[in-house]
């Protein structure tokens, strides 16, 4: 892929889990991510924010291929897990999707038992040897959500029966019982309570270090609080990357300032 | 602040519009109580002294209210970015020109025994020092209406003067002290009532510095402290500041440019 064009990357201290040079994503002939490069970092919380439509999504879905999944949408540049191009011909898409997992806005477990959604994916990907293996697995994917102590009496019962946050918690529980090295978050709390969602912060801040995060949020306090570093989009151009400390309280774009202080348009 | 729009939500800009009114006005109030308190002291007038005394509470009230506000805002808004520098600027500015209003009523307090005690002549300083520091806050207010971080830096070089002023008086009333024990009564109040205004305008100096981050976002650089009077025993006639580069615009009027004055009478 042709990356000559692309403006040089941010966020480049050390080398970064993930690298974007010169991202361009079209549905049909409407370009929806123009020329964006950025370097997501291991042991950082990353987010995305901007309007709607601004791309934020359509770029996170870059990070796994998800946007294979919608006919129209074409995918330019390159992004590297590590070393590897991910776009590569010869990538498995689903091992790519064991190691860059993603949480969606609304809760979407199996309807199938707490035990089956988290069991799932190891044992698709061969991670588990017996059954004693494949308790751990679950004990410790629901442990690390925060999930546990909550649902270790009903493991049997249906995942769908839970609440909204708990089913979101169980959803990042599935995630990472795959052991993956990347977790993309879509609007993770958009549908919770401010409880589930502090627990979720709460839960991200845990995770921080062991996986490296992207986040995307229109909830501006929420990216000022978990993500160490965040990107502002605006009709598909990444206008501004840096520090979140920085952006939050003085971003240097005018365009950043105007939409995080709640002046845009 | 100078921006081309305002906030989607128009309630927000009027909150932080009647914010602004309100710390306008306690400077206004508080550079009408330094010269009012001044004046009484210099013509012996108690009963206007008493009047200060009492309107001191319309400056407590003000802050009071300017800080239900500023809590208001930050509670119902979350403001960020230049907002949120405002909103924090103008809490800690309401604190100390409550703080400023307290030491014009300290002023106004010394009226009554200094018009019980023998004239002295270096009392006619204190009006000079009292515009100095009155000019300081009228900028700095305006300075915080109209956004300008220059006119901000400005004030902060002024206190230069007013600590000169302040040290140029220490020496008058040592001197007058030393020779003739009747004139330490009087000579003590006048000069607790110039370190009063000497620390009004450390106080318009600090809320300087607080317009120049919530305008730019930067810190002001580090200024040096210019009351040098702990320094008095090593040498009594020290011209103060020597050493520093000289301001720009002209100094205040009755400005102690050379040599402390000598007291002939």
């Amino acid at each position: 892929m042709n990356t000559n064009n692309a403006p040089p990357p941010v966020g480049s201290n050390q080398p970064p889990k993930m690298t974007a040079r010169g991202v361009n994503v079209f549905y049909g002939a409407k370009q929806a991510i123009k020329n964006v490069s950025l370097d997501v970092r291991a042991d950082e919380v990353t987010a995305f924010i901007g309007p709607s439509g601004c791309g934020k999504s359509t770029f996170l879905r870059c990070f796994n291929r998800m946007n294979d999944t919608v006919d129209s949408a074409r995918v330019e540049g390159e992004i590297k897990l590590d070393e590897t191009d991910i776009y590569a011909a010869s990538m498995d898409v689903v091992q790519l999707r064991a190691r860059v997992g993603m949480v969606f806005q609304k809760p979407n477990p199996f309807p199938k038992s707490i035990y089956e959604n988290i069991a799932y994916g190891p044992r698709i990907h061969g991670l588990a040897a017996n059954k004693t293996d494949m308790d751990g697995i679950v004990e410790g994917s629901l442990r690390r959500a925060g999930l546990w102590e909550e649902v270790k009496d009903r493991l049997g019962e249906s995942g769908t029966a839970m609440s909204g946050g708990q089913q979101q918690r169980l959803c990042i529980a599935r995630a990472i019982a795959v052991d993956p090295e990347v977790i993309l978050m879509d609007e993770p709390c958009s549908a919770l309570d401010p409880i589930a969602t502090a627990r979720i912060e709460e839960l991200i801040d845990d995770l921080r270090g062991k996986y490296a995060i992207i986040i995307v949020t229109h909830n501006m306090q929420q990216a000022a609080r978990v993500s160490q570093k965040t990107a502002f989009f605006h009709l598909g151009t990444m206008v501004e990357y840096g520090d979140t400390s920085t952006i939050f309280t003085n971003p240097s774009e005018g365009r950043t300032k105007d939409y995080i202080t709640g002046r845009y348009g | 602040m100078a921006d081309s729009h305002g906030h989607t939500v128009k309630s927000f800009d009027e909150d932080i519009g009647q914010l602004r009114a309100i710390i306008s006005q306690m400077g206004g109030l508080c550079e009408v109580q330094i010269a009012a308190a001044v004046d009484a002291l210099v013509s012996r007038n108690i009963e206007a002294a008493e009047q200060i005394v009492r309107d001191d509470a319309r400056i407590d009230a003000l802050e009071m209210e300017a800080e239900a506000l500023a809590v208001r805002i930050i509670a119902l808004r979350a403001p960020l970015a230049d907002d949120l520098r405002e909103i924090i600027a103008a809490l800690k500015m309401a604190n100390v020109l409550e703080r400023i209003g307290d030491y014009a009523k300290n002023i106004a307090k010394r009226a009554y025994a200094v018009s019980q005690a023998q004239p002295i002549g270096p009392v006619v300083i204190v009006p000079e020092m009292a515009r100095a520091v009155v000019g300081m806050i009228r900028d700095v207010l305006d300075a915080y209406v109209d956004r300008d971080a220059a006119l901000a830096a400005t004030v902060c070089e002024r206190d230069r003067w007013v600590d000169d002023f302040y040290n140029s008086l220490f020496r008058s009333l040592l001197t007058f002290m030393m020779e003739n024990p009747h004139y330490i009564t009087p000579s003590t109040h006048l000069l607790f009532v110039a370190k009063n205004l000497e620390r009004i305008g450390d106080h318009a100096t600090s809320i300087a510095e607080m317009v120049h981050y919530a305008v730019t976002g930067e810190r002001m650089a580090e200024r040096t402290k210019g009351d040098d009077s702990a320094l008095f025993a090593r040498s009594i006639y020290a011209i103060p500041n020597t050493d520093a580069p000289p301001l720009k615009g002209s100094p205040p009027k009755g400005y102690p440019a050379k040599a402390p004055p000598e007291e002939d009478d």
